[in-house]
């Protein structure tokens, strides 16, 4: 199992996904924003950061980047793709994820963890029970998800809806639980066919226990267990 | 060369933080008359002259300086300087 993660200019979590995919005891290599090969990968991860320093919008340059032709061709043919936080952001711009990041709603960065609950999704990067809430760091400033009513019903129905932020007993505020705004909680979304996800939260971040949690754990190894599935 | 004026601003139904921001702040300032503050984003272009020129800054404000899943532009062309 071989990851790739794709380091943009103004990117800073990369080397928190090698980290956390080593831990785990899958290969990880970076592939840089310019490169147009990424055939030795089995998935590819977008990390978080400040790419192109979030001029214009954050994600907006990033997505013409020569290696998202690539990434872009990866997902259509079914291979995994993770947006994290600006990962999220870059995903939303190339509308390979419907819907598009605000500030958030209080115009303060956010930086902490915050509880999620897991909900019924076709998300292939997500094998928890639904209703499970872990605990991840958030660490943003553009996080507030909106798309139109039209849009939030069809992916609804479809089963992208993956995460929704919550209380910490996996109930959701009637206020809504959202700490920076998000549009019905939502923290997590992926693409009909479930092999691309965005997520604002910070898997990545809580896999090695000396981080205070490993709920980060399940959103890597369902992809690999997924993807040993596939090839029999 | 022509010269170009985009403003960019969110769609309608689409919540401006900053512009709410500014809102209540006008607001506490005693500025009870403002109803509304929406704020956005002001691009100046330089264009060489060529066919299309109109439609290829369409096409610029499209794929790059406003995001149509969330944003509303408006083009406005100037001869004089800025």
């Amino acid at each position: 199992m071989r990851f790739g993660v794709v380091i943009f200019p103004g990117s800073n979590c990369e080397q928190d996904v090698v980290h956390a995919t080593r831990y785990l005891g899958y290969e990880c290599e970076y592939v840089w924003h310019a490169d147009t090969d990424i055939s030795g990968f089995d998935a590819i991860v977008l990390p978080g950061g400040f790419s192109y320093g979030d001029y214009i919008r954050t994600g907006a340059v990033a997505r013409f980047s020569p290696v998202m032709a690539e990434v872009m061709r990866f997902a259509e043919a079914g291979g995994p793709v993770l947006g994290v936080c600006n990962g999220f952001q870059i995903l939303c711009e190339a509308h390979m994820l419907p819907g598009a990041m605000l500030r958030n709603r209080g115009l303060k960065f956010i930086c902490r963890e915050v509880p999620l609950r897991v909900e019924k999704s076709v998300c292939q990067w997500v094998d928890l029970p639904t209703g499970t809430v872990v605990r991840i760091p958030i660490n943003h400033n553009e996080g507030n998800y909106v798309c139109s009513p039209d849009t939030l019903a069809d992916m609804e129905a479809k089963g992208q809806v993956v995460l929704r932020y919550c209380e910490p007993d996996g109930t959701r505020a009637p206020g809504g639980s959202a700490p920076n705004g998000s549009l019905d909680d939502i923290a997590g979304i992926c693409n009909e066919r479930g092999n691309v996800f965005g997520l604002m939260p910070h898997p990545e971040r809580m896999v090695d226990p000396v981080a205070n949690g490993t709920d980060g754990q399940p959103f890597f190894t369902s992809i690999v267990k997924r993807l040993a599935d596939v090839a029999g | 060369m022509a010269r170009y004026e985009i403003f960019v601003t969110y769609k309608k139904g689409i919540f401006d933080p900053p512009g709410a921001t500014a809102e209540r702040a006008l607001a506490n300032l005693g500025y009870d008359e403002v109803q509304s503050v929406k704020i956005g984003k002001y691009v100046q272009l330089e264009v060489a002259d060529g066919p299309n020129a109109l439609t290829r800054v369409r096409e610029m404000c499209d794929k790059l300086l406003a995001n149509p899943v969330i944003e509303d532009y408006r083009i406005q062309s100037d001869e004089k300087d800025w």
